[in-house]
Order: C-alpha cells, then structure tokens, then sequence
C-alpha cells in the first residue's frame, strides 16, 4: 500500500497516524509530529545526527521508514530531560564539558550514548567511547569534550 | 533525498513472503533492515514498484547450533550475532569480523541476510563467510536450495538469488577445536567498506604443521577470494616467518580489486599481501595458545 | 567585584541545543508552506537546448516549476561581492587584474558545473517535489570540460566564459626586497611544487531557506542558515529590487558554518523571490547530496616555490608563483588568494619575497573562504620548506625555524606590504621562540630523539613535526552592537555578528556583565537578525570575538556612561561621586544610597519623569560600532606525533600539541573547545578529506562515503599551552581563535610522517596524506633508495 496506518509509542505517548509508506521516520518525526530535536544531517546513514533508540537500540532514523516503527517504540532527544525540565546526567554532562558548539549533532550523539551507557554500566575506557560515538560526526568540537562528558555522565549518574 | 513512491507489503509469515515474492518479484524489492536499501532509495538509485519488508518474519530470525554449523536466520541482526554467545564460542570468526561492520548504529537494523544479499565485495560477511566455506539457504514459493558463496556471489553486487527467491538463513561452520583464526582489515576511517579484509582459519597437527587452512579475501576481487594454491602450499607445511610470507604474496597475481579514490588496484593488491601475512601469524598464534585445546 | 571575563562561564546556548529545542531552519514549519526541491546539472560544461517542464507542472502537489527565463528582468545576477573587493590602497599597490565573472541564480543557456541550479520545483512536501524533479527533461549538448587548473589556462582550453577571454579570473603579484639579489647571494637555491587540495566545509547541517511574504506591509521574513544575515538582506535587495527597510533576514541556530555560509547564494534570493511571487511561504533545505556539489568548496592551491638559502639555514628570498583553482566562478575577489600571498612568510623574516597568484576558473563548483582562508595552503608550502631546508642543510628543522624567525625585539614588525583590510600589514607583538620552547617542552621534543631511535629497533615508525602560523584576525570594516536595559532591569545585548557554534551568547553576556557589574545572567545576547541594529557584518575570519566582542564592549561602556548621568541627576550629584557596581549605582562612600539598573532605566523614559540630562537623548540604550584600525595577529605553534605503519601506509597520530596566542581569552573553554575543533578540521584535511572530480568534471566525492570527515577515533585530545599577548588594537586585548587550529594539522602531520620515515627520504607535498599515497612513496624511497644524510 503506498498509504499505511502506524501505531508507535513514541517518548511513552502511543501515535497512531495514516502516513504515506515511503516516509521516512525521520521526516515523520519532524514534519508530522513537530519532534524537531532529530536532526537530519546526510540521510545516507553516515552522520548519525538523526540517531534514535528503537525499542531502547539506537539507530539512523534516516535509514527507516516510518512504518518499519510501527508497533515499536521510540525515544527521541525530546524524552530526555525530566518533565519540570531538570536535565538528564547525560545532558548536564555535555554542557558541564563544553560537549557542543552549534549543537546539530549533539541530539544524535545523546541518544547513541544514553543506549552505551545503559549497556556497558561500568565506566569505560576512552577507546571504548571512542568507538561507541564513532558512529556520529561532529564538524565543531574535534570529540575530545565529548569523551570528557561521557566520563562525567558516568559520575553523574551515581 | 526522500524515497520514491512504492507500495509497501509486510508479510507475516514466510509463506506470505514468497507467496508476495512469487506475484511481484520483477518489481520487488526485499527489506529487513533496510541499512543498504534504504541509502538507495534515498538517493533514487532503487525505484522498486513494491518493497516487501520481511523484518517481522520470525521464521527468519534467530541463531541455533547444528551438529557442524551454527545456522543464522536470514533477519538476525548484525548485533544479535555480535552479542551471541554461541557465536563467541563456536564460530569467534564471525564474533572478531562482525564488530567490523559499520558502526553499532547500522548494526542494529542490519540484518546478516541483507548483508549477504548485498553482495558488496568490501562487506566483511561475505568474506567470513567464504572463508568459512558456509552456506547460504535459499528459498522461494517452489524450492529450497543450499548454496556455496562460490555459487552465490557472481559479480559486484550481483548474485544468483532470483526476484522469487530470498534468503532463509546462513550456515557457518564451526571453526574446530585446536584451530586459530583472524579477520584483519583496513579501512580509511574506522566503520567505513574494507579496502581489503582477510579472514582465516589454520588448523594445526599436534606436530604444529598446517592441518588445513581456509582462507577468504574481500575487497580484492569482484567476489571474495579464495586463494587455493596459497591454501594448499601451507597444508604440511611447519609455519615460520617466510612461509608465511610466501604463502601471502603467492596469489597477488589473481587478484583484480576495483581501485578508486581510496585505494588503486596497485596498491589493494599489495594491501591483500600485507594484511592476509598478519591474519596467518595471528592465526597461527590462536592454533598454538591451543585457544580451543 | 567579579569578573566574568577570563571564567569558565557556562553556555547559554546549551539548554536548548541539549532538548531539541533549538530552532534550526529545517525545523520551522509555516502554515501554507510549499517545499522546494532543485534540479541540478549532471554536466560540468553542456549548452542548454531545450527544457520540458509540463509532466512535472502537472504532477499531482506541484505549485510551479521555475528556470532561469522566469527569473529574466526580475532577479539579477551576482556580479561580485563589494564586501570582499580590494580597499584603494591595496588596489593602488598590487594594480591586480580582477575580471568580473556574474553568476547567475539559475543557469540559463549554459550549466558550467555540476551541481548548478537549474530548475526549482514548488510543491506540497519535499517528497513530492523529488518526484516532479525525475521528470523535467532537460537536453543538454555537452562541451569541452577542463577541471585541471594547469590545463585551463593553456591556449587550447575551452573558456569558460567566453566574455572574460580566457580562464584567468584574477592575476596579482606582492613583491618585497629585491628577489634577484637574494637568489644570487644564496649557498642554496630549492624548488619544489606544493599543492593543496580542494576541500569542503561541511558543518552538519546543510544551508536551507525559509521566506514569508506578507502583502499586508510588504515585509519579507527570510530564515537562512547563513553566517551573513546582513549580507543576504543587502544582496536580496539590490538583486531583487526591493527596499531593504522591508526585508529582514534571521539565522536562527545555525549548525556549524565556517566559511561556506558565508557569503550569499542564489538559492538565498531566488527562494524569498519566490515566496513573494506565489504569496505563500516557501521552504528550501539542501541535502547532503546537494551540498557536497553546489555549496561552494575551498582549498585547492597549487604553488610552485623557490627557495634560496645560506648554509646556516637562513633564508634570504622566496619567489612563488600559485594557481588558485576557484571552480567556475569567483566573486570573491581576492580573498583567499591574497591572504595566502599575505601569511605566506608566516613568523619568518624573509626579507626578499615575490609572490604572484592567478586565480583560475574550471568546470568545477566555486570556492569560497573555509577555516583558514588561504592561510592552510600558505603554511603547507612554508613549513614543508622549512623541512626540506633542514633535510638538504641536515639541521633539525627547530633551528632552521630559530634562525629565521621575527625576534620579539623586532616587535612591533613591519612585514612591508599591505593585509587585505589596506592597512600596513604589521605584527603586533608575542614572542615566537618563547612560544616554540613551550610547545617543543609540551611534546618533549629533546626526549623524542632517544625514543624515536628505541622505536626504529622495534621496527615501529613514529615521527615528530612541527608548524607555525600567524593569522591576521578580526578584520573589519566594523561590528555593531546595541545594549539596552528594559524597565525590568535586565540588559539586552543585539550584535551584528552572527553565531553558528561560537557562544556568542555567552562570551558578550561575559563582557557586558563586566561592564555593568552584573553577572552574565542578567544579560541576554541575540544575534542573527538584521532586525536588531541597522547594520552588522557576520562572524568568519576568527572575528567574532574581536569585532563583536570590541562593540558590545563599547555600547556597554557608553550606556554605563549614560546611565551615570542620569543617576546623577536622579540623585542631584556629579557623577564623580558615583560607581557602579552590581547591578546598581551607588554613592561613594555611602553604600545605602543607590538606584537599581531598573530604577534608572524608568527614569530614562521620555515624558515628564524623565531624568536623562537636557542636550542627550532620553532612552536606556546605547549603539556603538567598533571599527577596528586593522586586523590583530593571533599565533601559534603544532605538534604532530605520529606512528605510520610502514607496511599499509597507515597514519596514527600519537599526540597533538598546540600553544597559541589569542591575545585576551574569554572564557577559556570556549577557546580550547574552538582550538580542538579547528584541530579536527585539519586533521581532516590532512589525511582524509578531498574532493576529486573526474576528468569529465563528475564529483566522484559526493557523499559522505566518499568525502571522508574524521570520526571521534581519528581525532586526538590535542594538549594546549596559551600564551596571552594583547592586541593594542582593541580595547580588550583579543585577537581571533577561530580558525587558527585548523591552519597548521597539515604542514605538521606531514613533517611528522616524513619525519617518522627517516632515513628514508619522503616528500609529502600534496594532501591528503592517504595510505595509499603514502604508502607508493615509500615503496619509491625505497626502489630508488633514496635516503637522507
């Protein structure tokens, strides 16, 4: 069908929509729910900015149609700090270590690094945040910040 | 960069999917996770009238152990096999290759039977898998086949799947006890296709000759290579530095990589030599530590 | 009292940027919007016969679908940038030869790259746009196509533009000294070529266009994603013809720039035309497709040197004569051109110079300035010859540089030509060896040697190398800023000056607060919209903080001014008799009597209350511009670390220094994190980043596969030592940060991968260092044995 019906608990609020199939989740994210946090940065799957957790996992919202969603959940950036707007550690991290400058990428990097965290709970070397946020391109800090602020996150979040 | 009008289908089981694929094959395309597909609809390289997306066909999904295999459903995740302790134990070829492929944010939506079908002679399943000397099931609406990568990758991204068949799943025999292994590549940046990738399995007498090595090339030729003469020179042989090193260099000759702006024909060609020397000593190493004794 | 300036402040910026709740222009949405989507040449060079649009205006969504003669008598073409031409005394010294060469805002008999604007399609969504675009049939006859810049300016090549002549836009030559002499004087005379290829800026997110035309008052609302929204507002009007009191251009957040958003593109005219033409507000957003082919690239210099030399290393002259290849057309002027002719010499004396550069048009897209601006290019050649004197003299290349720098006792040094600004091109003041012995102790370059010998027995290749830079920073003409304080007593700061990552917010909040003795909390900065002062200039060439800095600074002290007097009258005092401090103004020596800002700002109010004294105008606000004498010349020094594999050709930088001069800091983390930024720039262009075309002008780097911008695990934490010398030429003391890390990552990795494979002779003289190059070089070093002393 070139039109479907989609059901995606998106930052704990279920969505149901008609959209056309060949949108992609990101778009969907954006132009249908306002969700504009997901940054679109080369739709071809290199630059990371429009990364997501499905079902917790990160992944390039970019490379998926929305409809590959349904029934699954999302979390975008949007979800991350606490409702009265207190910043989650990994956010407070980030502007504690001057982790962004103009801040296109940084939503992508937030989400890829909430899912390494969640999966490696012990604080990890600087090769291993190295190659978990390897997969998002930042063009202003040169990552180094980044790294610090993934450190941080770690005491943070104790 | 937005995809072009299709229609979309989502089969529930495997029999809708090859009963979808056997009326709409010529115009399909299949989707699992849509890593490679996707970028090609973005770009409109790929305008497929019907996308058939067999992402929810459980059948295709999942890792299980056979006496001599450890067979890998078509819709497995690259990250499912990555963590798959099974995989660790039985097949670490596949656990070292795989952390190689992408980065993990590909590597949750790709799936290994997308990766296989692809048939991007950079991809590093292919070479695994080659190396491996698995197999790969294919299935339509009339048959099951059991084919060999050899049978299975023709050309640049080209193989013998036909538009009514997809693929079931992947079988990777078990590298044996007493055996060491490697998968070796590089690539410009970190996540980015191979400019050449080796991958190798040596298996050891209890005299420390060469019982058997398998060994498979990516990047280096329009398919993944197997260099048989280099594989059967090592065979008997006791391995040191310049065996090695002769076995490495000996089939550079038949090697015909695609050069481009990484890399020219030249130089992947001298980079097989380079890379397949360190896989043979870190193989060998694994044998002796008697990794698996 | 507390001084904000120097502190770790924390960004403002952050909040927002961390929630997703930032605006970039992609993620704005108005009622009644159509999308654009843009047709492209496939071709480098093809004549236009005949455009078939009707499948795509009947394409079930579209609006319209626009070319060039829709546009003809109503949207004029680029000429060149006034802003970027050469000042009087500049152009009266030089006498250059600059060729006009307009640009049209879609192409019209003629495409001469691929990636030039053809035909715009309107339509409901992006999606549907695409879709319109497969079926505008075009029938191109394809033309000779040069993309080389030594075939282009033989006789036989095909122009171009057949109006200019030939494919020589520009021609300019700087001389100092007598050139002669000085080669006939030399022990030693080198030559060499040295090239540095085209690469592209790439902040992440891509350009876009929104604009809302409202008939009701003929305003024209125009979000771009631009580090110039002065310079758009005053191109769409001269362009398009319409009074510029009625136009107002925002960047909103704006994700990375550096150089590519600055200057105005078609796309930035012909998008707020259109929303005007078909009354309904129209959104562009370029992908990254387009991008990699229409956003204009950079770099892409070729030098041929001559150097002559005594045998203790001292240089006595250099003659270069470089190509700059600008893609099909520049409207630049000078620009980079000149500023590599202008820091070519960098910190060294080198008293006889002459210098002549052409910059020359191909079928490729058009440069424009990027981190740096010429100044990349011109270290590359400079610090690469520094080596190879070392090499050919068997000196270590630390006292090659010693021997020919610019003492600090020559301080204040007059390098005898002009900058770009016309001013005298004079370095201020720092002291270069100083600065060098702090980067060689950072690296432990006395150690390295003994380490670098244990490492060659292990069969392992690690190498050091250095480079050096002068960047002139903070050019004018001005920067303007308005401070205002409400009637609630907060300070509101608008600047001209437009930010896509620099902190804006935060840094002028610092300088302000200082000023009124208030913390940065009380002081909000907007930038990014002409709105906010009559007239405003951007941020590129390091001069956000000097500039704009330097006016803020200004309008804050004029309003404190202000605000004195008119406490002085509220209080019936002189003003003498009173200080600021804290967000009121007290009494000397009687610390209970005070006015709070706010107090003051409602006395400022016209009207009978009104306590502003008779002969100045009544309001709580101050504009000031900061026009700066000339530029102020920042400094620094790298330190590459590096490890190559022999075998693969494989570089591994082990460790990056960088001390650097950036006259007053801030707020030092800013500093650094723009330090590390530029570092990675570099590292880019050092190893990985080109953009090749084909000899049949196709951009084969057209993706982000192909055009390889460095992951977190090719960058290193660079480690940093500062020097702080101030500039006299602004009130603060800055000079410009900007760019300078991105300068020097070449001309140090390669000198330290050459380095890494002594004895063996290698010569990296283009970029980027790929393995596969690097590693045909050894095998050549190798073959011909070719091994240094």
């Amino acid at each position: 069908m070139s039109n479907c019906n989609v059901k995606i608990k998106i930052n704990g609020e279920v969505i149901e929509k008609e959209i056309e199939s060949r949108w992609l989740l990101s778009d969907f994210l954006r132009d249908k729910l306002g969700l504009t946090g997901t940054h679109v940065g080369c739709e071809h799957g290199v630059c990371g900015a429009c990364t997501i957790l499905l079902n917790g996992e990160p992944v390039r919202s970019c490379l998926m149609l929305a409809v590959q969603a349904d029934g699954l959940e999302v979390e975008t950036v949007e979800s991350l700090a606490e409702e009265d707007g207190t910043f989650h550690p990994i956010q407070q991290a980030f502007a504690n270590n001057h982790a962004l400058q103009c801040g296109f990428c940084t939503p992508g990097f937030l989400m890829s690094v909430k899912n390494f965290m969640e999966t490696h709970p012990e604080l990890p070397t600087d090769d291993e945040i190295r190659e978990a946020i390897s997969g998002n391109l930042c063009r202003c800090t040169g990552y180094s910040n980044i790294i610090k602020a993934v450190k941080d996150a770690y005491v943070l979040k104790c | 960069m937005k995809p072009p009008k299709f229609s979309y289908l989502r089969p529930n089981n495997l029999q809708e999917a090859l009963d979808m694929l056997a009326e709409y094959g010529d115009d399909a395309k299949i989707m699992s996770g849509g890593q490679s597909l996707i970028p090609l609809l973005n770009m409109r390289l790929s305008t497929p009238g019907y996308i058939i997306d067999i992402g929810r066909v459980e059948e295709l999904k999942g890792i299980k152990e056979e006496e001599d295999a450890i067979v890998i459903g078509g819709i497995t995740r690259h990250v499912d096999v990555e963590k798959s302790a099974l995989v660790q134990e039985k097949c670490p070829l596949l656990t070292e290759g795989i952390r190689w492929v992408g980065h993990n944010q590909i590597r949750t939506r790709g799936t290994i039977g997308g990766s296989i079908a692809h048939a991007d002679p950079s991809a590093e399943l292919p070479c695994i898998l080659t190396a491996l000397r698995g197999e790969i099931v294919m299935v339509s609406s009339e048959e099951e086949i059991t084919v060999s990568p050899e049978e299975f990758f023709l050309s640049y991204l080209l193989t013998s799947l036909e538009p009514n068949q997809l693929i079931k799943e992947i079988r990777f025999p078990k590298i044996k006890k007493g055996s060491g292994y490697a998968f070796e590549e590089v690539a410009r940046r970190h996540g980015d296709f191979a400019l050449v990738e080796v991958a190798v399995v040596i298996e050891l007498d209890d005299d420390g000759t060469i019982a058997d090595a398998k060994i498979a090339l990516g990047g280096a030729n329009s398919v993944p290579f197997i260099p048989e003469a280099a594989e059967e020179f090592l065979i008997g042989k006791l391995p040191d530095d310049s065996i090695l090193k002769e076995a490495a260099t000996l089939q550079l000759d038949d090697l015909d990589p695609e050069g481009d702006i990484h890399g020219s024909k030249e130089y992947r060609r001298y980079l097989s030599g380079v890379l397949l020397e360190r896989a043979l000593n870190r193989a060998i190493d694994r044998a002796r530590e008697g990794v698996f004794a | 009292m507390k001084q904000f300036v120097g502190q770790n402040v924390k960004r403002k910026e952050d909040y927002r940027l961390l929630t997703g709740s930032g605006k970039f222009v992609a993620d704005m949405r108005i009622e009644n919007m159509v999308e654009a989507a843009i047709l492209r040449s496939p071709y480098a060079h093809a004549r236009i016969r005949n455009i078939e649009l009707s499948r795509a205006k009947n394409y079930e969504g579209v609006l319209d679908v626009i070319v060039a003669a829709d546009l003809k008598g109503k949207v004029k073409p680029f000429t060149e940038f006034v802003e970027f031409t050469l000042p009087p005394q500049l152009e009266a010294d030089i006498k250059p030869t600059i060729k006009k060469n307009p640009e049209p805002m879609l192409a019209e008999d003629k495409v001469t790259f691929v990636g030039q604007a053809v035909a715009i399609v309107l339509a409901e969504d992006r999606y549907v746009a695409e879709d319109a675009l497969a079926l505008i049939k075009i029938d191109y006859e394809p033309l000779p196509v040069v993309t080389d810049p030594y075939e282009t300016i033989k006789e036989e090549a095909p122009v171009i533009h057949p109006e200019l002549g030939n494919n020589i836009q520009s021609y300019f030559e700087v001389k100092v000294g007598d050139i002669d002499h000085a080669f006939r004087q030399a022990n030693h005379i080198l030559k060499t070529r040295i090239k540095t290829p085209r690469v592209s800026g790439n902040p992440l997110e891509t350009r876009g266009v929104i604009a809302e035309y409202q008939e009701r008052n003929q305003q024209l609302d125009v979000w771009s994603s631009t580090q110039v929204p002065f310079m758009v507002r005053s191109y769409l009007s001269k362009l398009v013809g319409l009074v510029e009191g009625n136009i107002r251009v925002v960047a909103p957040d704006v994700g990375g720039g550096f150089g590519p958003k600055c200057a105005v593109y078609p796309e930035e005219i012909i998008i707020p035309y259109l929303a005007m033409k078909y009354k309904r507000p129209v959104k562009w957003i370029e992908d990254r497709l387009e991008h990699m082919q229409s956003t204009r690239h950079s770099r892409d210099q070729v030098h041929d040197v001559e150097v002559a030399f005594r045998n203790d290393g001292t240089i006595l002259g250099l003659k270069d004569q470089f190509l700059l290849d600008n893609g099909a057309h520049n409207s630049f002027a000078l620009c980079c051109a000149y500023n590599s002719a202008a820091h070519l010499r960098g910190m060294y004396l080198i008293p006889n110079y002459d210098i002549t550069g052409r910059i020359v048009l191909t079928n490729k897209t058009p440069n424009v300035p990027y981190r740096g601006a010429g100044r990349p290019e011109a270290v590359y050649v400079m610090d690469r010859i520094i080596y190879m004197i070392a090499d050919k003299l068997n000196l270590d290349p630390v006292e090659v540089s010693l021997r020919n720098f610019v003492r600090p006792e020559q301080m204040p040094y007059e390098t005898g030509i002009f900058y770009r600004d016309g001013a005298n091109m004079i370095l201020e003041n720092g002291d270069y060896v100083k600065s060098l012995q702090q980067a060689l102790k950072i690296a432990g370059y006395d150690e390295f040697r003994q380490k670098q010998e244990e490492a060659r027995k292990q069969n392992k290749n690690i190498g050091i190398g250095l480079s050096s830079y002068i960047e002139g920073t903070g050019i004018g003409p001005f920067e303007g800023a308005a401070v205002k304080v409400d009637s609630t007593g907060h300070i509101l700061v608008g600047v001209g000056s437009s930010p896509h990552g620099q902190s804006h917010e935060t840094t002028l909040s610092q300088i302000c607060a200082d000023v009124f003795g208030v913390s940065p909390e009380q002081v909000s900065v907007r930038a990014g919209d002409t709105s906010l002062l009559p007239y405003g200039v951007g941020t590129f060439a390091s001069r956000g903080a000097v500039t704009a800095g330097s006016a803020v600074h200004g309008a804050s002290k004029q309003l404190k001014e202000k605000f004195l007097l008119i406490t002085g009258e509220m209080l019936g005092v002189s003003i003498d008799d009173l200080e600021m401090y804290g967000g009121k103004v007290y009494l000397k020596n009687s610390p209970s009597k005070f006015v709070t800002l706010q107090e003051i700002a409602q006395a400022a109010k016209p009207g009978p209350r009104c306590k502003v004294p008779k002969g100045i105008e009544p309001g709580s606000s101050a504009t000031y511009y900061f026009v700066p004498p000339t530029v102020t010349f920042s400094s620094g020094f790298h330190v590459a670390v590096v490890e190559v594999d022999k075998e693969t050709g494989f570089v591994d930088i082990l460790r990056y220094i960088v001390v650097h001069d950036c006259g007053r800091v801030i707020n030092p983390k800013i500093v650094d994190g723009q330090i590390q930024g530029g570092v990675a720039q570099g590292i880019g262009g050092a190893l990985y980043e080109e953009i090749i075309y084909d000899k049949n002008g196709q951009l084969v780097t057209g993706t982000y596969m192909d055009y390889l911008i460095p992951t977190a695990m090719e960058v290193p934490e660079v480690e940093m030592g500062h020097q702080e010398y101030l500039s006299p030429h602004n009130p603060m003391g800055i000079k410009g940060v900007g760019e300078g890390g991105a300068i020097s990552p070449p001309a140090a990795i390669a000198n330290a991968v050459c380095d890494a494979m002594r004895p063996l002779k290698i010569e990296i003289n283009t970029l980027p260092i790929s393995p596969n190059k690097l590693r045909s070089l050894i095998e050549e070093a190798e073959r011909t044995e070719s091994v240094l002393k």
